[in-house]
């Protein structure tokens, strides 16, 4: 893992994203809410450049009638299917990996593989170093 | 069980994609003027005071506003000067057709509202705008791109003669009817169209949309997209049952028919409930000499996007065993935010055999495309 | 956290295809959670309505048409089986022939009724609760008194959410009324806030809510409009339903009222998942325009529904079968039905050919006494 400086601290705007290539992987670099956050550019659905896509809030509610906007501009949406990802943890906000007991026997095929979940995509760290964001890869 | 996600690093991509042959490309316009070129001066008028007058509330939304700006276009899609995606053909040609060395992209125009406009005059005059509009602005540039032939099907004769006008264009590959109309499209009064188009040898494309003013439900009207973008499923399965059950295949034996962007997991229970109906009811429709699942197989094709997700990934492969692997057709939709990539719209590797004949061979032998 | 792994099977032993164990007194008794009783006329529904609407059908004539559903022409070879078809008269519509075809045969412990008629859908609300609650009157005094076995739906106005309250209400009392019947397609999708009056008065009285298949033909039945034959009706009931999940889910009915119920009755089964793959996959996306969805559609569902078996869409290969029970994942949403007088299966052979031994207990007895509280 190496230390790599993306870019000066004024650069990136808020609310933006700067995409970079760091050992043959893009990159995308987010100032977000006086933070930075960086996200592996590649969605795991279907492969898109998942950065390039919208920065939104998370949108709740417990029904109909009671909406709820909470993390400002924290939420990243794909730029194709619209899936919704974290982008402090990357963490997919449609995840599947619910708990739900299968009630027929069980049993897995051999050489088949379980999808593991929950869906994420994949973060980098970053810190702030001086006046330079710094990527780890 | 979940969808397979990607590996963290991506694995080795089978690269027998490449070329492959796009059965649903939309092209857009950069502004709606670029169809007075081909319209006589009283429709140039008419579009720009009337203009479209489709069977809905709001003038120019859908019913059910998308998710993603542009009515649900991908959002990496907007061409560098910002116009619609999907208007601009260097651009397309960058994300799509060099991109993939796509062999040939067959284009479903969803604009210009030919096929559902009340005004069947007018409608008439767009469907030919809208073809000469593919000629000009797509296929004679980029020869890659096939057009589709717009009719409005409420104007017979209109219909009829503009499918005549294009057959034996090469450039020409199938006639486009937007599945939801005034009546399901089995009925007898859109035989004489339906023979046309089998008569000049153009499949026919139901590619989802139309709006009859209907419900998008038989229940009802939807209260969300959440709702109506699965809703296009239902209005594919009854289409399906609608020509099988009428006899269009028995009356019009070389009909072809291709089900684009409906997806395509349904069609074998579909087919296994057509069958066990008819056992029944046969008598009703007499003139059927096969069972349902029979017309279906030799007159049905469809295409993948948007592909189904099965929970076990691996019963994507039952699924099209049962279907017939000659059946499928590989699309992307570009540019829409549902559009599958190629490289990765199957979650569980395919024989090889079936990757040859679902990107290239079916859609080349359907459309008679070297 | 993983997930419990694939549901395989293949190593369990399948039912005895073409014969129905539960013929076998010592095998299980199941209980039929659709049966159809027929109102033979309703000149004999008057003697059970109050002299007001007796007097308001009798002048208006009302009283010499049968008001039967477009849905089921009786006469049309699925709706009866031709040995269950009597002489005389409506299939369904006498008592000893439920006991000559159904009782006798199945020995069923319990068989749900329920009475499809065109009493729901009358435009006319008033007139259309009346005559609701008349069918609920004749069902308890023709039918429910006279076996113990019996048990029934409640017959309520399709497009009155607060009469069909009032009726529900009415019999909540009587523990033999164990469902709400309501049909597939009427003129609003189910999951509309305007039906949820419905909803809450069935889950807070430990009710199911039974949706039957058919449509009240308020609209064509597809976006397509009107097809033009009956088969193309009866096989468009299984898109129906689709819509109906799709919009319970989408609205958030289960979410207002996560103790509710829903049996799909009469769907044909096998369209569930390719269903469920699409709906899945719809919801990623669209999330956020309906955010009280919060889990995965699917899971939503398998909670939540149940279907009757009969019709079953079955596959030309009994391989095929458990690959569709496979994906419908899990045991607990089937319901043993025989859809009594429909003509779905021969002699007694009720059970899905296909269907797992080991999974047979729970579709013939312990979903039915899970998903009807009222039977236990």
């Amino acid at each position: 893992m190496t230390r790599h400086i993306v870019a000066k601290v004024d650069e990136i705007a808020p609310g933006t994203c700067k995409i970079v290539t760091v050992k043959g992987r893009e990159i995308g670099v987010f100032h977000v809410n006086n933070e930075y956050f960086a996200l592996i550019n590649r969605c795991p659905h279907q492969g898109a450049q998942l950065c390039r896509g919208a920065l939104l809030s998370k949108l709740e509610s417990p029904g109909p009638g009671e909406y709820s906007l909470t993390r400002q501009g924290e939420m990243l949406r794909c730029p194709w299917h619209c899936w919704e990802f974290d982008i402090r943890t990357g963490q997919s906000w449609c995840d599947p990996d619910s708990v739900q007991a299968r009630t027929y026997a069980v049993e897995v095929e051999p050489g088949e593989k379980l999808a593991k979940g929950p869906f994420e995509a994949e973060t980098v760290p970053v810190s702030v170093e001086q006046n330079y964001v710094v990527i780890t890869v | 069980m979940n969808v397979t996600v990607m590996d963290r690093k991506p694995e080795a991509i089978n690269q027998s994609f490449l070329g492959f042959i796009d059965c649903d490309v939309h092209p857009f316009y950069k502004s709606p003027a670029e169809f007075d070129a081909f319209l006589p001066q009283r429709w140039r008028e008419h579009r720009a005071t009337i203009g479209g007058r489709t069977r809905q509330g709001l003038s120019k939304s859908s019913n059910y506003p998308r998710m993603s700006p542009g009515n649900g276009q991908r959002m990496d899609a907007w061409p560098p000067d910002g116009t619609h995606p999907g208007s601009d053909l260097p651009f397309m040609q960058q994300q799509l057709l060099d991109l993939f060395n796509v062999a040939y992209g067959l284009l479903a125009p969803l604009v210009g509202g030919a096929g559902g406009e009340r005004n069947v005059e007018f409608g008439a005059a767009m469907a030919t705008a809208v073809n000469e509009w593919q000629l000009a602005r797509w296929c004679d540039p980029d020869p890659r791109l096939k057009a589709s032939v717009q009719v409005n099907i409420e104007h017979e004769k209109a219909a009829i003669a503009e499918i005549e006008k294009r057959a034996g264009d090469r450039r020409f590959a199938q006639v486009n009817i937007p599945p939801r109309g005034l009546e399901p499209l089995g009925r007898r009064r859109y035989w004489p169209i339906l023979e046309a188009c089998a008569a000049n040898g153009f499949p026919v494309s139901l590619h989802l949309g139309g709006n009859g003013g209907h419900p998008s439900t038989g229940g009802g009207w939807p209260s969300f997209y959440h709702e109506e973008h699965p809703s296009y499923v239902q209005s594919m399965q009854t289409l399906v049952t609608s020509l099988v059950c009428e006899g269009v295949f028995e009356h019009i034996p070389n009909l072809k028919i291709v089900l684009v962007e409906g997806g395509f997991a349904w069609l074998p229970a579909l087919s296994w409930r057509l069958d066990k109906a008819w056992k029944r009811l046969h008598a009703e429709v007499p003139f059927l000499r096969q069972k349902p699942s029979e017309y279906v197989r030799q007159h049905v094709w469809v295409t993948t996007q948007p592909i189904e997700e099965p929970e076990r990934p691996r019963d994507m492969l039952s699924t099209l065993e049962w279907i017939g692997i000659d059946r499928v057709m590989f699309s992307t939709d570009y540019p829409h935010w549902d559009q599958d990539d190629p490289r990765f719209a199957f979650k569980v590797p395919l024989p090889e055999e079936w990757r040859r004949k679902i990107y290239h061979e079916n859609a080349r032998a359907l459309y008679g495309l070297d | 956290m993983e997930r419990a792994g694939h549901i395989v099977l293949n190593r369990l032993p399948i039912a005895r295809q073409g014969v129905c164990k539960i013929v076998n007194p010592a095998a299980i008794r199941p209980i039929d959670c659709d049966v159809h009783l027929a109102v033979p006329s309703t000149r004999a529904l008057l003697p059970y309505l109050e002299d007001y609407w007796r007097e308001h059908i009798i002048r208006r004539g009302i009283e010499g048409d049968n008001l039967e559903l477009s849905a089921y022409p009786p006469n049309a070879p699925l709706n009866c089986r031709p040995d269950w078809r009597p002489k005389s008269g409506l299939p369904g519509s006498q008592f000893d022939q439920l006991r000559d075809h159904v009782l006798e045969p199945f020995q069923p412990r319990f068989v749900i009724c329920n009475v499809l008629h065109g009493s729901q859908i009358m435009f006319s609300e008033d007139l259309s609760a009346a005559l609701c609650r008349v069918i609920n009157n004749w069902i308890a005094a023709e039918w429910l008194d006279r076996d113990p076995r019996l048990r029934a739906s409640i017959v309520v106005p399709a497009h009155s959410p607060d009469l069909a309250v009032a009726e529900i209400e009415r019999r909540a009392d009587d523990r033999r009324f164990v469902q709400v019947l309501m049909l597939a397609m009427t003129e609003m999708p189910l999951g509309r806030r305007q039906h949820w009056p419905i909803y809450k008065a069935a889950e807070r009285l430990d009710l199911p809510v039974g949706i039957h298949a058919g449509s009240s033909f308020r609209h064509p039945p597809s976006a397509l409009g009107w097809s033009s034959y009956y088969i193309e009706d009866y096989v468009s009931q299984a898109p129906g339903f689709s819509g109906v999940l799709n919009s319970l889910v989408t609205e958030g009915v289960f979410n207002k009222f996560p103790r509710l119920k829903v049996v799909l009755i009469e769907s044909g089964v096998t369209w569930l998942p390719a269903h469920f793959w699409r709906i899945n996959k719809t919801w990623r996306g669209v999330r956020s325009e309906t955010p009280w969805v919060d889990r995965v559609p699917s899971e939503i569902i398998r909670d939540h529904v149940r279907l009757t078996v009969q019709p079953f869409d079955d596959p030309p290969d009994q391989s095929q079968v458990r690959t569709i029970l496979e994906e419908i994942g899990s045991d607990e949403m089937l319901l043993f039905s025989t859809d009594y007088p429909h003509w779905h299966f021969e002699g007694t052979e009720a059970i899905p050919p296909g269907l797992p031994e080991s999974a047979l207990r729970k579709i013939l007895v312990d979903n039915a006494l899970a998903t009807y509280p009222r039977l236990n």
